[in-house]
């Protein structure tokens, strides 16, 4: 099949190396794709080694590990995945008891760290070293290798062109090999040898070149597949040593960089505590616009986060967060993830006590930032329930059809807080930790008007409404605090990852874009006393711009140039004189 | 009249110009077929010796000096007319998008769908400048126009302003070269194809040795139709490649990280995974060739299924469709 549809590649008598043959550069005895390759193993342990190597290594096993990569990368992308969203694999295993079990036994929720992904990556790479290793001895023989000598025929080349001049054959010769090496010194176009072949039969003496260009392609080839390797190493270097925390700051109020003032803070194995440098940071205000227009209405304009920071020395300097803009502090990027209301909220028991005083989070749930939170109220004064209240802040509120409420714009132009009431015990003494997001009902009662519907107490900035059955009074703040979520991050592999990211990148493009030739020109005397000029030329695989660069060549013939006469051009190739290595037969 | 909405009647007209491009190329593929196919061999040989790629084949019947020949390619001279017309009237109309959104307008399905076949009707039409690929046209104008019918009546939404996150000049650059990258796969898949039906017709294929497959004896050989492919596909290739970097630099900033396994970073990596493996294959011996053309139809499966699937199906950081 290769034959008929693949390259077929003209092979000149005495010339056998890869770059006459289809396949790719070969890198010696690693990869035995060719019918040469030793078959089922009777070879002893050794042997049996060896052969499942040379396997391994070979051009067939990557191509079919980067075919299993392809399929083993798609169940994450449909099922869904812990270290994106945990609570859709949480919901995915209530929906699908027995089989979300298996699917979980065998990873399929943590597809890119399983077993089975790392597995054929890490084989595709293995393979991909043992065979770069000798590719890159084998190129760097060849980079101090001279060009093939001159065929004994260009009849049957590819690529061919001839002249005849009055200039003399070596006049000829050295014109068209610094063509051929072009301008540049100290980069040659061409790696060109000059020589000269005696009389042979009827062939006359002749002045050769013979030339080979393309050898950064296979460095390009090579530069890429290593920087792959690389790409690899930093990635998990990164992966050990990163450290990342989320933290919710409220206008006015800030917080240190340290594991403890983190919310949430996840880690690495290679993690020191040294790398977090203890700066600090206050949120002054927080900024947010939104399109007003009817066809993009409250969609999301802009938001800016503006900071202080202080460093360990105790300079300070005010900065900026916003979307797609982190801010760089020593080291470590603080972006900004998200953004709320976190009103101010105080309860009155109904001794008169302050019970609860603080901002509360709010979690937008739609566009409009309907939002969400809970405000969990101790027992101060003896003998009084724990109170629970749960609800929502609306920045503009709007009553809808059924008599809910729901938020009608994201800015706070006319806001309310709607909240119902529990009482009972909220579980805060027994020393378990609780998610302050949610509020455990089954230990609560709810407060319930005469007609049995649950109590919505209204709060507008500013005013202090009743809560229900005498518990005591609910004080909305006059202003509205906003919140941001920062997520601070710090990896320090980030410029290797780049840098061998472009690395890849160039070597891909010199690799696949470097084309790999090589050029033969003869001069020699004629039967008439001009001198005739040939010059054939070879590429690997299919190359379009061959004939010119053949052509090129033989524009650098000096002297009075003329086409050639057919007989003339004919007439040396055609005696069957066996050359130098004797490998020709007719 | 509004700038966004003579945008929209732009793209209907460049649909239409499509889809009369198509008439008129196929047109000239079954005159093509009705004709004798005298040079068959010779051309075949010729192909195989020149190496020199599609150049040299001659795909009309009509000799290479330009002579009058037995075919009358009057109508795919059309088809290509038509098909400058789409790619110019499809310039205007994203500009005029541009202008009307004040942004670049590529940012959701809608644009880029038609971006996306802005490029690949310009890139065959650039190419045919060079060298004679009307054989491609019937193709090319068909996806064009399917792809700017489904844009129209599937994806449309008003232009405007975009979300924080998509405020940096990488839309620019990171969508922009996506959008290239596939209007390429697009023109080497097409090519691919060709050089599937041209085989399976030459090897004796019971259903394309019909005559109504005739014209397929007028494209270039296999070999020449793989090279051309490869072409195009190393450079959609390289830019894809830099698609993803790009992205990941991005990602960095607007996502906090480089890479996160999103569902479209899944896909952008199997898309790169599976051309990497063409590469390969092309120079595996026994999966050149042939086998080496099934890769590109993979590979350009996964590409559609990336762009539609991923932004339809699957809720990821990349939902900026806005349907
Ligand atoms: C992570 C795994 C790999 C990836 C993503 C990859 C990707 C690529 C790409 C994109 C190319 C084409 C561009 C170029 O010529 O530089 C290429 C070429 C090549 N690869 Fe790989 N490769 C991988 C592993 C391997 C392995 C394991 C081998 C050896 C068994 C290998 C051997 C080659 C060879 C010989 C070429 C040159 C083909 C030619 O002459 O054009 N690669 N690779």
């Amino acid at each position: 099949m290769a034959g008929r549809n693949g390259n077929e590649t003209y092979v000149p008598e005495g010339i056998a190396d890869e770059f006459t043959q289809g396949a790719p550069a070969s890198g010696g005895p690693a990869r035995p794709d060719g019918p040469g390759r030793p078959a089922a193993p009777a070879l002893g342990l050794v042997g049996t080694l060896r052969w499942t190597w040379r396997q391994l290594t070979s051009m067939r096993v990557a191509l079919m590990l980067l075919m299993l990569l392809a399929v083993a990368a798609v169940p994450g992308s449909v099922l869904p995945q812990r270290n994106q969203d945990a609570a859709r694999v949480i919901e995915y295993l209530a929906e699908h008891p027995t089989a979300g079990e298996w699917l979980d036994r065998f990873g399929f929720f943590d597809v890119y760290s399983s077993v089975w992904f790392s597995a054929i990556y890490i084989l595709l790479f293995v393979s991909l070293v043992g065979c770069i290793l000798p590719r890159s001895a084998a190129h760097y023989r060849a980079l101090r290798g001279r060009p093939p000598r001159v065929p004994s025929r260009f009849t049957r080349f590819p690529a061919k062109a001839g002249a005849v001049t009055d200039a003399s054959p070596r006049e000829v010769a050295d014109a068209v090999a610094a063509r051929l090496r072009g301008n540049l010194t100290w980069l040659p176009t061409f790696r060109v040898d000059r020589s000269e072949e005696a009389a042979r039969g009827a062939r006359p003496a002749a002045e050769t070149v013979s030339a080979e260009r393309g050898y950064l392609r296979e460095t390009g080839n090579l530069v890429f597949h290593l920087a792959l390797v690389g790409l690899l190493v930093s990635v998990a270097t990164g992966q050990l040593q990163h450290y990342r925390g989320q933290a919710i700051v409220t206008e006015g109020r800030g917080f240190a960089n340290a594991v403890v003032d983190y919310d949430t803070f996840e880690k690495g194995a290679w993690f020191r505590p040294q790398s977090l440098v203890p700066f600090s940071m206050t949120l002054d205000r927080f900024d947010s616009e939104f399109a007003s227009d009817t066809v993009a209405f409250a969609q999301a304009r802009d938001f800016t986060a503006h900071v202080t920071v202080t460093e360990p020395s105790g300079e300070q300097r005010p900065e900026q967060i916003k979307v797609n803009h982190p801010l760089v502090v020593d080291g470590a990027k603080i972006y900004l993830q998200g953004n709320g209301f976190a009103p101010e909220i105080t309860v009155h028991d109904a001794e008169g006590e302050v019970a609860f005083s603080g901002r509360v989070t709010f979690i937008p749930e739609d566009t409009m930032y309907t939002s969400r939170g809970v405000v969990k109220v101790p027992d101060v004064s003896p003998g009084l329930d724990q109170i629970g209240l749960v609800g929502y802040f609306l920045p503009t509120a709007e009553a809808t059809e059924d008599g809910s409420v729901r938020s009608a714009f994201p800015q706070p132009v006319d806001p309310l807080l709607v909240l119902e009431v529990y009482t009972g015990d909220l579980g805060l003494d027994d020393g378990t930790p609780q998610n302050v997001y949610e509020l455990d009902t089954a230990s609560l009662e709810p407060a319930l008007d005469e007609q049995g519907q649950r109590v919505k107490v209204l709060a507008r900035p500013g005013e202090t409404v009743e809560l229900p059955d005498g518990l005591g009074t609910l004080t909305l703040g006059e202003d509205l605090p906003r919140y941001v979520a920062l997520d601070l991050r710090h990896d320090p592999s980030l410029t290797f990852v780049l840098v061998f990211a472009l690395l890849a990148l160039a070597g891909l493009t010199v690799s696949l874009f470097t084309p790999r030739r090589r050029v033969w020109a003869r001069a020699y005397t004629g039967p008439d006393g001009a001198t005739v000029v040939e010059v054939a030329g070879l590429a690997r695989g299919d190359d379009a711009g061959l004939q010119a660069e053949v052509d090129r060549a033989l524009d650098a013939v000096p002297g009075d140039v003329r086409q050639p006469d057919v007989r003339e051009t004919r007439a040396p190739a055609a005696p069957a004189t066996p050359d130098r290595t004797g490998s020709e037969k007719d | 009249m509004e700038l966004a909405n003579l945008s929209v009647l732009l793209v209907w007209g460049a649909a239409t110009a499509l889809a009369v491009a198509l008439i008129a190329f196929s047109i000239d593929l079954s005159r093509l077929s009705g004709a004798r196919v005298e040079a068959r061999d010779k051309t075949r040989e010729r192909v195989a010796v020149g190496a020199g790629g599609v150049v040299d084949a001659p795909q009309d019947g009509t000799p290479a000096n330009g002579a009058p020949g037995p075919v009358d390619r009057r109508f795919a001279g059309v088809g290509m007319s038509v098909t400058w017309l789409a790619a110019a009237l499809l310039l205007v109309a994203v500009v005029l998008r541009g202008i009307a959104a004040g942004r670049t307008p590529w940012a959701n399905m809608y644009e880029f769908t038609v971006v996306g076949a802005f490029v690949a009707v310009a890139v065959f039409a650039i190419v045919s400048t060079r060298r004679d690929v009307r054989f491609l046209g019937a193709f090319v104008t068909f996806l064009g126009t399917i792809f700017l019918v489904t844009a129209q009546t599937r994806f449309f939404v008003e232009a405007t302003g975009v979300q924080p996150a998509l405020q940096k000049y990488w839309l620019v650059i990171h969508v922009g070269v996506a959008i290239l990258a596939t209007g390429i796969f697009t023109v080497a898949f097409v090519t691919s194809v060709l050089q599937l039906l041209r085989d399976a017709r030459d090897n004796g294929s019971p259903v394309l040795g019909s005559a109504r497959w005739g014209w397929l004896d007028h494209t270039p050989a296999p070999a020449a139709l793989e090279s051309l492919s490869f072409r195009l596909n190393a450079v959609a290739f390289v830019l894809w490649t830099f698609t993803i970097i790009g992205g990941a630099i991005w990602a960095e900033d607007a996502w906090g990280r480089y890479w996160g396994w999103d569902p479209k970073e899944v896909w952008s990596f199997i898309v790169w995974v599976v051309y990497a493996a063409y590469l390969h294959a092309r120079t595996t011996r026994g999966w050149s060739g042939t086998r080496a053309a099934w890769f590109v139809v993979a590979g350009y499966a996964c590409v559609l299924f990336n762009f539609t699937g991923v932004n339809l199906i699957f809720n990821g950081k990349h939902s900026y469709s806005g349907l």
